[in-house]
């Protein structure tokens, strides 16, 4: 892991228009001023409630979504241009979360992990496009005569499998994963998580980690940011985050966590939150959180926290992180 | 007596690749008060094993074997007039996602009531108040409110507490959740398992607790079932199985679950694929992806052996290390191991 951030995300926001009756619109702040760096082969895990907007930040940053505003830049160059961006996807690709709508049912494996290959032109004979194909699934723990299959044929690890051998097909050097293994089966789970490690360790590969299992984000990630409401609440060492959160979200979030455990779940004093996650349509004023949080306060509602360093690495963004910790 | 005793039930769908063997041989009892866990990946049949109690199955699926008794009678074969009173009243489910449970054009209250109505020989006006009345019971702000509304207008967290109460409303003595937080967040699944845990103390029901997430496992139940392509292949206390689990398929469950401690390490996780129930194995269904699995294996299931008080295992492991020990092993012959 090198200290150079490899993407850098500044002020990133992400609004919709969502009608709300005739002639009437409002606007759904899906991500709103999001702010973070990525360092080269590292995996920040990007956790929250769905709804909270983080499979919205990997799709912006890859611009699958235009941001309504921010910038990201990525290895020193900003990404802006139609050029750019088409230049930035040899780059950066995604996995998927649900492994069955994500890959096109009318295609074989071989075509499914090609495609990319023939939209950047990165071959210059067939020969050679299958060696590639060849190559890629063998990365993922393929055989080669899974290659004229079709995705139904496969188990929901399997086909997985064929997603990132598809987002490897460029051979990138950041992937976005987007909840790659909420899907799968506990047994299953343990495979595909190793498989990212190693290629990991094999390609030097740059992860952004999606997921609401907060278990496997500890195991996988160095840096975690917690979202709420299209905010960034919190941001730290994977460790730091899980011994001593200081967002009163966060600590709620990992004392929610029901641990495999019986001893440790009995004993175990859960933080439980009142109330249901406001929609983004109305998000409260001031801090997104002060409608659940215990701690709130008038100051709470009249302004927005801002996003801080509070120890040399930890960012948190609330008013009362002083006190309350 | 055991409130409930599921003996040797078998459950076959029947589809044009052959027949599924779903639920192949399963027995358990469940006494008055506990908490009975079921735990296995998809397609282990511990969704079909429920379904097959309330006798709610699709129609491809047909309970071929097996007897369930609740409080000594028998419901297999017993017709629909009798599982019309059963179900609902004696014995409830909830399904794992809300959204699709309700009915969408109804209002909350009106579905409450006509459950009500349904089950008990309440008059409109008390159905009314009794569904106010579980409303509080689940900790819905604003009951009034909420009777007069649609599902859509309700959050996920709040529906699966109006199936709840929908569920408790006829006072059953045993609740049935299948995967009831899986689709739910974190934060809103603490809140459901913390109401389930103090409407369980406070109404003194059973519950069975179907899921594949083991944290919520260890958090609720009592009891454990694991089971693996249709069959138990553990069962015994939360902490039995937990801390001294003797199935090697329960073992690399165990394993391959991240922990806090883990991160920088490999996981160790279960080799293979999930089993194909169209073409099950002779032996031991999980062999196949077994690391220990030994000649024996892949010849001839396991029967079920004792490995402690309450705690038994079909797995021939737990036979060849009792053997090593010079110790004997009791094998129980399925299914009348339940007194």
């Amino acid at each position: 892991m090198s200290n150079k951030p490899l993407i850098e995300v500044n002020g990133l926001s992400k609004y919709f228009d969502v009608n709300t009756g005739l002639f009437k619109s409002k606007k759904l702040k899906a991500v709103d001023n999001v702010s973070f760096s990525i360092k080269k082969g590292e995996t920040l895990g990007l956790v929250g409630e769905s709804g909270c907007g983080k499979t919205t930040v990997g799709r912006t940053i890859l611009h699958l979504y235009n941001p309504t505003s921010g910038e990201i830049v990525y290895d020193g160059k900003k990404i802006k241009s139609k050029e750019s961006i088409e230049e930035f996807r040899r780059h950066a690709t995604m996995v998927f979360q649900d492994p069955y709508s994500s890959l096109n049912p009318r295609m074989t494996v071989s075509d499914i992990i090609g495609e990319p290959l023939d939209v950047h032109k990165l071959y210059s004979s067939k020969k050679e496009r299958e060696e590639k194909i060849l190559e890629l699934m063998s990365h993922v723990g393929l055989n080669s005569e899974h290659a004229s299959r079709y995705a139904h044929e496969f188990s929901g690890g399997q086909r997985q499998r064929i997603g990132i051998a598809r987002s490897l097909a460029v051979n990138p050097d950041f992937i976005v994963c987007d909840e790659p293994v909420s899907a799968l089966d506990v047994s299953i789970q343990a495979q595909v998580i190793n498989m990212f490690e190693d290629l990991q360790d094999k390609m030097g590969l740059t992860y952004l980690f999606i997921a609401h299992d907060l278990l496997v984000v500890r195991h996988i990630s160095d840096r975690i940011a917690v979202m709420y409401l299209g905010r960034m609440v919190e941001l730290a060492d994977a460790s730091e985050i899980y011994d001593r959160p200081l967002h009163p979200y966060s600590k709620s979030l990992l004392s929610a966590v029901p641990v495999p455990d019986p001893k440790i779940a009995r004993e175990n004093k859960r933080i439980v939150l009142e109330g249901d996650i406001p929609s983004p349509l109305n998000a409260p004023s001031g801090c997104p959180f002060r409608t659940r949080c215990p701690y709130a306060t008038e100051q709470c509602a009249a302004s927005m926290p801002e996003f801080k360093e509070v120890e040399p690495g930890h960012f948190v963004a609330c008013h009362r992180v002083g006190e309350i910790n | 007596m055991a409130l409930l005793e599921v003996k040797d039930l078998r459950t076959s769908f029947f589809t044009d690749a052959g027949e599924v063997k779903a639920v192949n041989g399963v027995s358990f009892s469940l006494e008055r008060g506990k908490v009975l866990g079921i735990v296995g990946e998809s397609g282990s049949g511990k969704s079909v094993t429920a379904y097959s109690i309330m006798q709610i199955l699709a129609p491809a699926g047909k309970i071929v074997g097996g007897s369930v008794k609740l409080d000594g009678k028998e419901l297999i074969g017993s017709g629909e007039k009798v599982m019309k009173t059963v179900r609902g009243n004696k014995v409830s489910i909830i399904f794992q996602d809300p959204m699709t449970s309700l009915n969408p054009t109804y209002t909350i209250g009106s579905q409450l009531t006509e459950a009500i109505l349904l089950h008990t020989d309440r008059s409109k006006k008390q159905a009314k108040e009794r569904a106010l009345e579980m409303l509080r019971l689940v900790n819905v702000n604003e009951p009034e409110k909420r009777m007069k509304q649609y599902p859509f207008e309700l959050s996920g967290g709040m529906r699966q507490r109006v199936m709840i109460a929908m569920a408790l409303a006829c006072e059953p003595d045993i609740l049935i959740a299948d995967e009831p937080t899986t689709a739910l967040d974190v934060t809103i699944q603490a809140q459901i398992l913390e109401l389930m845990q103090s409407l369980q103390k406070e109404l003194g029901m059973a519950i069975i607790m179907i899921t594949h997430d083991l944290g919520v496992v260890a958090q609720l139940c009592d009891e454990v079932i694991v089971m693996y392509a249709g069959s138990i292949c553990e069962r015994g206390t939360a902490d039995e199985i937990f801390y001294n689990p003797q199935h090697e398929y329960t073992k690399g469950l165990m394993r391959s679950l991240p922990s806090a401690n883990s991160a920088g390490t490999r996981l160790q996780p279960i080799t293979g694929t999930p089993i194909d129930l169209l073409n099950m194995p002779n032996g031991c269904a999980f062999a196949p992806r077994c690391d220990e699995a030994m000649r024996i294996c892949i010849d001839k299931a396991s029967p079920e052996f004792e490995v402690g008080e309450g705690h038994t295992s079909r797995c021939w492991m737990c036979a060849k290390k009792a053997k090593e020990k010079g110790e004997a092993i009791i094998e129980i012959e399925g299914g009348e191991n339940n007194e």
